[in-house]
């Protein structure tokens, strides 16, 4: 097809074709517009996600600021709920699983030894779609009238949506439409994305790289993807469920047609809280790449850690009633459930002190990718206890929808999640742009950050005790509630002064004249073996893998008490790289418009089904363009 | 990387196929979910017409003979591209698109019936659990023969050859997982009825 298309001179085709060269020589806007390039996906997530990460933490002070005083008037009830609603929702899917994402981009293939990602075209399609779900879904802010005047149209039903106030006759307006169809767009780039890393582990390693001499993230990313493949379709279908309630009139949540608004509880539980580890296991595979080599020692029992890794994959799939105790289901069921939860702690704890002993006893390079890493574990054990607690159901019944909860699950998402991956984007910065952060303002950043974060969030379990309910836009004076919440404000506001630390540290990076070394850290994964930034085809001669942290064994031989001894002129491959003159010879993948303009047709569809059929034909045409381009071009010219 | 079948996977099975593997593992996730609400709400439509009232099982029966059939004639089509002939593989393709379309029809057909009885989407709980559930199924046939006719025209064309016969073997695989989640919804929901 495409072949025939080229014989016929058209000025079109032509600048088509001069884009193309562009972009395969990695020059101008159009590069990074049609890159199939892991390396430069990943960055494009990473950047994505952070922009997200502000928008959603704006969010959260406008929230705070309302809630530091009694009686507040900073927001409404209704722009209160709609606020509070975005900003779960933004954290959760356009922050945490992107900046995870990432990194499964940015390391997977170079640490087993790979050229590209299994499917480069559809790894630029899940960030696409990404992108596009994430505008779809803020676009719902400009829905409910003028914006300029506070009239705010973004969903109000709170991050997990419970029917029956997500139908029509409860939540009207276009704001729940747009949520649940920017979800669906969002589980369509996850699912690609998981599809795609699956096939990249499972098929292709280096010679060598066998499952068990893989890289703990490498593991991680494996389990997350097999969680977010089947974690993702259930959601899809309940989110399709709500939709044929709101816009077809159907009744699967109208209980006066015998319906039960149990069952979106029971299937958004299903797919929550194997989301939760999909949240989590990245960080954790992060940390367990950054301890080892500022401790300078091998990850304490990694078979233990992997197997944990599954382990809690597994058990997460059987938990999910634990966040429908006060719902009624029996007493027989609570208790199950109670087990299964109580069960899921014990692989957390073999991972917590499998790192505890990896600390232990190594010679210990204290840097900010460490400090964000010890930081993890301390908030995230806090957060794993907390979550104990309400594994017990007649605890829980007295936490259930108070700031109790609320202090959890930041303590697992904001202490663990948000902790480990910004131990990730220090420790990995070097590799992919050539400069390292500044140590000073990075170790600034994570005492703010760390000291901030507690500030806002133990308050908020004291305030959870004493009875304060989670989202209220309110609370009247003399409740005890006071204090605690002016305190949890402040330590907001010192968040958001870290994260302003960390985009200082970024620009003033940017201007910093010295290059990163190859191996900046003294790593011990395949990454750094290769040159800062790493060239656009990984490595110009693939590698074989000996042993576990190959890279290690190649700079250190043991002495007879196991101590590691330098190999002379051990390591590094960089001269081997350089020798091979620029990659000549290396076919990789050329970039492409489809991925696109297919990703372009979702958000029309979602659009046009909350407005106007004919809007969903434009989107279905746009969808079919792309879809049958992508399949007709060649992937390699 | 998608024209070099000859690079050697770890586990030796090509990637795309490994992709539809998964893809079709997601998709069980998918209609078990939707099969799980249905059987969830078997008997408590508070209104008529209920499945008895309706159902035409001998009907319904020969479509689903029909998609089976369409089976057949898909390993037929995989069949003739792997020895290399392409007359066989035309026809074998366009048989299996033609079958998988009547039985489009036949469920088309038989959503108007159950229209004109009374039964619509918003009618009660039965209306909306069958309709979503048999048309999300319907509209996984329908891709699927959109994705026959596509290799259909490609063979046509000459441009489907003994060397890409995974392409007619990935759509197989699809074809044959509609054909299974069809006998699963067929049982649980025509035959055995409560």
């Amino acid at each position: 097809m495409a072949r025939a298309i080229e014989q016929k001179p058209s000025p079109i085709l032509e600048a088509m074709r001069r884009l193309r060269a562009d972009a395969a020589s990695y020059r101008g806007i159009w590069s990074w517009i049609t890159t199939v390039d892991h390396k430069r996906i990943g960055i494009m997530y990473g950047v994505t996600a952070l922009a997200f990460f502000v928008l959603g933490g704006i969010e959260a002070l406008l929230l705070r600021l309302q809630l530091s005083t009694p009686n507040g008037e900073v927001l409404n009830p209704d722009q209160y709920n709609r606020i509070f609603t975005m900003h779960g929702t933004t954290m959760i899917f356009l922050v945490v699983m992107p900046l995870s994402a990432a990194f499964f981009n940015l390391l997977t293939p170079l640490m087993i030894g790979a050229r590209d990602v299994a499917f480069p075209r559809l790894n630029a399609f899940s960030y696409w779609v990404f992108l596009a779900g994430g505008i779809f879904m803020n676009a719902s802010f400009f829905t409910g009238g003028n914006i300029l005047r506070g009239e705010l149209g973004a969903p109000d039903a709170g991050w997990f949506g419970y029917a029956p106030l997500t139908l029509s006759r409860f939540s009207p307006g276009e704001g729940v439409d747009f949520w649940a169809l920017g979800l669906l767009i969002l589980g369509v780039s996850s699912m690609a994305a998981g599809f795609n890393f699956i096939v990249t582990i499972l098929n292709m390693r280096a010679p060598g790289m066998t499952l068990f001499r893989m890289p703990l993230f490498v593991w991680m990313t494996l389990v997350t993807s097999f969680l977010i493949i089947f974690a993702m379709p259930v959601i899809t279908v309940a989110l399709f469920e709500l939709l044929f309630d709101r816009l077809f009139d159907a009744n699967f949540f109208n209980v006066e047609k015998g319906g039960t608004p149990l069952l979106w509880q029971h299937m958004f539980w299903l797919f929550g809280h194997p989301e939760v580890y999909i949240l989590i296991l990245p960080a954790m595979g992060i940390v367990s790449e950054v301890l080892p080599t500022f401790s300078r020692k091998p990850l304490f029992g990694y078979p233990f850690v992997v197997f944990s890794g599954m382990a809690i994959a597994f058990m997460s799939w059987g938990v999910w009633a634990h966040h429908m105790y006060t719902t009624g289901l029996g007493a027989i069921a609570n208790s199950a459930f109670g087990v299964s939860t109580i069960l899921i702690a014990i692989p957390t704890g073999v991972k917590i002190f499998n790192w505890l002993a990896t600390l232990w006893g190594g010679s210990i390079n204290l840097k900010t990718p460490l400090y964000f890493a010890v930081g993890f574990i301390a908030m995230f054990t806090i957060g794993g206890l907390t979550g104990v607690t309400h594994s017990i159901v007649p605890s829980d019944y007295q936490q259930q929808d108070t700031y109790y909860i609320v202090s959890h699950l930041h303590q697992v998402l904001f202490g663990g999640a948000i902790f480990g991956l910004f131990a990730g984007i220090y420790y990995w910065y070097p590799k992919f742009t050539g400069k390292m952060l500044y140590e000073g303002l990075g170790q600034l950043q994570f005492w703010l950050m760390f000291i901030g974060f507690n500030v806002t969030f133990q308050p908020m379990m004291i305030l959870g005790l004493i009875g304060m309910p989670r989202r209220i836009y309110s609370y009247p004076e003399g409740q005890g509630f006071d204090t605690w919440n002016l305190v949890a404000t402040v330590g907001a506001f010192m968040i958001a002064f870290s994260v302003l630390i960390f985009i200082i540290n970024v620009i003033a990076t940017a201007r910093r004249k010295e290059r990163a070394e190859a191996d900046p850290w003294d790593g011990r994964t395949l990454e750094w073996s290769l040159p800062s930034p790493v060239p656009p085809y990984n490595f110009a001669e693939i590698p074989t893998v000996h042993a576990l942290d190959d890279f290690w064994h190649q700079k250190y031989a043991e002495d007879e008490r196991g101590r590691p001894v330098p190999v002379v002129a051990g390591g590094s491959r960089e001269a081997e790289e350089e020798a091979h003159a620029e990659g000549h010879g290396i076919h990789m993948p050329s970039p492409s418009f489809f991925p696109l303009i297919s990703a372009m047709g979702l958000p029309i569809i979602a659009t046009g089904l909350i407005y106007d059929p004919a809007i969903v034909a434009v989107g279905a045409a746009v969808l079919v363009v792309g879809i049958y381009g992508w399949a007709l071009e060649p992937a390699t010219e | 990387m998608q024209h070099s079948p000859a690079l050697e996977t770890n586990t030796g099975l090509d990637n795309r196929k490994l992709l539809m593997w998964l893809f079709l593992a997601s998709e069980c996730l998918f209609f078990g979910s939707l099969i799980a609400a249905y059987l969830l709400y078997r008997d408590k439509s508070v209104t008529g017409p209920y499945p008895e009232d309706l159902f035409d099982i001998p009907f319904t029966s020969v479509s689903a003979f029909i998609l089976l059939m369409s089976s057949v004639t898909m390993v037929l089509a995989l069949a003739a591209i792997q020895r290399g002939d392409q007359h066989g593989l035309r026809i074998w393709l366009f048989t299996t698109a033609f079958l998988g379309i009547l039985f489009v029809s036949g469920q088309a057909f038989e959503f108007t019936e159950f229209n004109r009885e009374g039964l619509s989407l918003s009618t009660n709980l039965f209306g909306t659990t069958f309709f979503v559930l048999t048309g999300f199924h319907g509209a996984h046939v329908t891709v699927g023969v959109l994705i026959l006719l596509s290799l259909f025209v490609m063979a046509q064309r000459g441009r489907l050859t003994q060397a890409e016969s995974l392409h007619v073997e990935l759509a197989g695989l699809y074809w044959h997982f509609v054909d299974i989640v069809w006998i699963v919804i067929f049982t649980l929901v025509y035959l055995i009825q409560p």
